[in-house]
């Protein structure tokens, strides 16, 4: 790719911009939005720079249209973003079901600010984990990815990417306001060296094309609009053959496959950082921007001898339950700083159960812990 | 851990690949519908079969090869059409259909992309997304299925259910003014607009190989009868009553201002083709702006 969409080198950006940097990167030529604090400046990004690479920048009316219009355009063979906050993302999650029924790669980034409804625009939360899990209605696998860097913008942008196109479905980037405005710097490497997993497509012929037969992964492969194979696709519960099919047998075999694909290779899909967790008796389990707190938070009590672990969530979903069901049994107390009044706390709980103590340290929006917040919470549990 | 118990039921692939059943093909026209799909699901009577046609009619007029067109629809009784047609289609949301297609046809422009839908998806729900894509001139050819109601949830009232109509949930009349479809089509920016009824079959094939050859965003209104859902509480017959009823009151007033477009069933309904002008499209401008000075980027 030599249309300029890689800008290899070294840059200081901030998170937004970053992200979009990733998504060009990524091969991302359909990008479609509506303005919205504090994710406006990926938009603007991407404004500047699709025109300029052949790809298209489109403002639409409001959030829906956005979704619904990088659905259409990935169905036409685009790979196709849209980026928003907590009340866009809202607004998304009608067609985000409809992007998820029709297993149609794309990526919503969902730059998180505190709400509910307009909340705090300007100021930073962590909020909408459980919405980005179970926002639309119905049952069906989920992949969202928490960057807790510039850096991590733009190279988990590319792995939003490769993650949708391998399972074909929307997949989320949940970063915060913290991350998506700070500056740092970020290293783009040469567009050869950036990794891109492309669509699957049918290697049958059109009259033999089951175009929603999942293969050993459960992931059909994908006939775009315009190829020949004339296939039909619908929101409503459909057969292998793409048609809408009212009975119970049919669901059952669809939403299976649906939650599936994603549950059965979770294991391949999950990324998760962790240090200092040998003889942690106490770990601290954050992502976003809390988990660099967390991290210096972590280091300190590590320098005063307490025995404590780090596990920052990467990919926030799928949740890593097999991970946490195996420290639940040697971990005595999990800590979970996040902003929200406990989010990945109650998936921790979950996992956990009576086995640990479990410890939410939540702020409800509009700041971060501070290094001491967390240091303190470590301190009481870890002596 | 939750243990999950396995579907029993396997989908029977072979079963379906050779669905080509025995009547297909038939009539010459066949090729334009999948395999397998047709009886419809549509009410004796119901105005949905003509336009499907026209479409069909249209796309062999202007010589459209089926892999070059894609139709987009909504949910209700015209979101059943996209279906029905052998060829790349999406029925997609309620009411978004526009923008799907706006996605669709801005990154593929070489295919022919149609948004088949009905009064309450592309108005009600919809009509934000109607009147932008108007506005920005997507190059997105829409046909609107108007029958006055929401048929497929049982005949509802819809922004089109006529003044003191009966409805389902206008027991005692309908109290709400319908919006004149046309009229704010135009207004939006749409650069060709017209409305007809299921009566006016040729005409209608005639305005959609129309559309399909301007460059932009285009309208073309349908009305139709729904025996079922709006004739019988408002004891306007059958289907075919309603076609007696299209052919009595209609009269055709091309070039006239869509604010004056009237439609009452009671007194006239006026159709034709009211707006047919040049615009650039949002991919004219686009394009200009790919290719433009590369320092102002």
């Amino acid at each position: 790719m030599n249309n300029g969409a890689v800008l290899t080198g070294e840059h200081f950006l901030n998170g937004d911009v970053a992200c979009a940097e990733g998504a060009l990167a990524a091969g991302c030529n359909f990008f479609a939005g509506y303005p919205i604090t504090p994710a406006t400046e990926v938009a603007e990004r991407m404004s500047r720079r699709l025109p300029k690479t052949g790809g298209i920048y489109i403002q639409m009316e409001d959030e829906i249209a956005s979704m619904a219009a990088i659905l259409g355009a990935s169905w036409g063979g685009a790979k196709a973003m849209t980026s928003t906050s907590g009340p866009g993302f809202s607004l998304m999650m009608e067609n985000i079901g409809l992007g998820m029924m029709t297993e149609t790669p794309c990526v919503l980034v969902n730059i998180m600010r505190a709400g509910p409804s307009t909340g705090l625009p300007t100021l930073v939360g962590q909020a909408d984990v459980m919405q980005a899990r179970w926002g639309s209605h119905g049952d069906y696998g989920v992949i969202a990815i928490s960057p807790a860097s510039v850096q991590e913008m733009f190279d988990l942008t590319i792995e939003a990417f490769n993650l949708s196109e391998q399972y074909r479905q929307p997949v989320f980037i949940l970063s915060d306001e913290v991350v998506g405005h700070m500056y740092e710097k970020l290293v783009i490497p040469p567009a050869e060296r950036i990794h891109r997993i492309e669509r699957r497509k049918p290697e049958k012929r059109p009259d033999e094309y089951v175009p929603f037969m999942g293969e050993e992964d459960l992931v059909p492969p994908m006939a775009c609009a315009g190829e020949g194979y004339r296939v039909h696709v619908t929101g409503l519960t459909h057969d292998e053959m793409g048609y809408p099919h009212m009975f119970h047998t049919t669901q059952e075999r669809l939403v299976r496959r649906l939650v599936d694909k994603i549950r059965l290779n979770a294991d391949k899909i999950i990324r998760l950082e962790s240090d200092f967790m040998e003889d942690a008796k106490v770990v601290v389990i954050a992502y976003g921007c809390v988990s660099r707190s967390a991290r210096e938070a972590v280091e300190r009590a590590r320098s005063k001898g307490l025995k404590v672990g780090m596990l920052r969530l990467i990919t926030v979903w799928p949740f890593p339950t097999k991970k946490l069901r195996e420290l639940a049994g040697r971990v005595e107390t999990f800590i979970i700083p996040e902003i929200n009044y406990g989010q990945v706390a109650y998936e921790v709980e979950r996992c956990a159960g009576d086995r640990a103590e479990i410890v939410q340290v939540g702020i409800m929006g509009g700041t971060v812990h501070s290094p001491e917040d967390i240091y303190d919470v470590i301190e009481e549990f870890a002596q | 851990m939750i243990r999950r118990v396995p579907p029993t039921e396997p989908f029977e692939v072979e079963r379906h690949l050779s669905k080509n059943e025995a009547l297909h093909g038939i009539h010459p026209d066949d090729t334009y519908l999948k395999p397998g799909r047709i009886p419809h699901i549509w009410c004796p009577g119901c105005g949905l079969g003509v336009v499907l046609n026209a479409y069909i009619q249209a796309l062999k007029a202007r010589e459209i090869p089926q892999d070059r067109a894609s139709v987009i629809s909504g949910i209700g009784c015209t979101g059943r059409a996209a279906g029905y047609l052998n060829m790349d289609t999406y029925h997609t949301t309620h009411g978004r259909a526009i923008p799907f297609a706006t996605g669709l046809s801005l990154i593929r422009p070489e295919l022919s992309v149609t948004v088949l839908s009905g009064d309450g998806d592309l108005f009600a729900i919809g009509g934000n997304h109607l009147i932008h894509a108007a506005r920005r001139n997507v190059n997105v050819k829409v046909i609107c299925v108007n029958n006055f109601n929401y048929g497929m949830t049982g005949g509802q009232s819809a922004p089109t259910t006529p003044l003191e109509a009966r409805t389902s949930t206008t027991p005692y009349g309908n109290v709400e003014h319908p919006f004149n479809l046309v009229s704010l089509a135009a207004a939006s920016g749409a650069v060709y607009v017209a409305r007809w009824t299921a009566f006016h079959a040729r005409f209608l094939v005639e305005s959609i190989s129309e559309a399909f050859m301007k460059p932009g965003f285009t309208f073309i209104e349908v009305i139709t009868p729904c025996p079922t859902g709006y004739n019988r509480p408002n004891k306007l017959g059958a289907g075919l009553d309603m076609m007696k009823l299209f052919r009595e009151k209609s009269e055709i007033h091309h070039g006239l201002d869509p604010n004056e477009a009237e439609l009452d069933l009671k007194r006239r309904i006026v159709v034709g083709k009211f707006v047919d002008l040049e615009k650039p499209t949002f991919a004219d401008g686009y394009e200009k702006l790919m290719n433009g000075d590369p320092k102002r980027a």
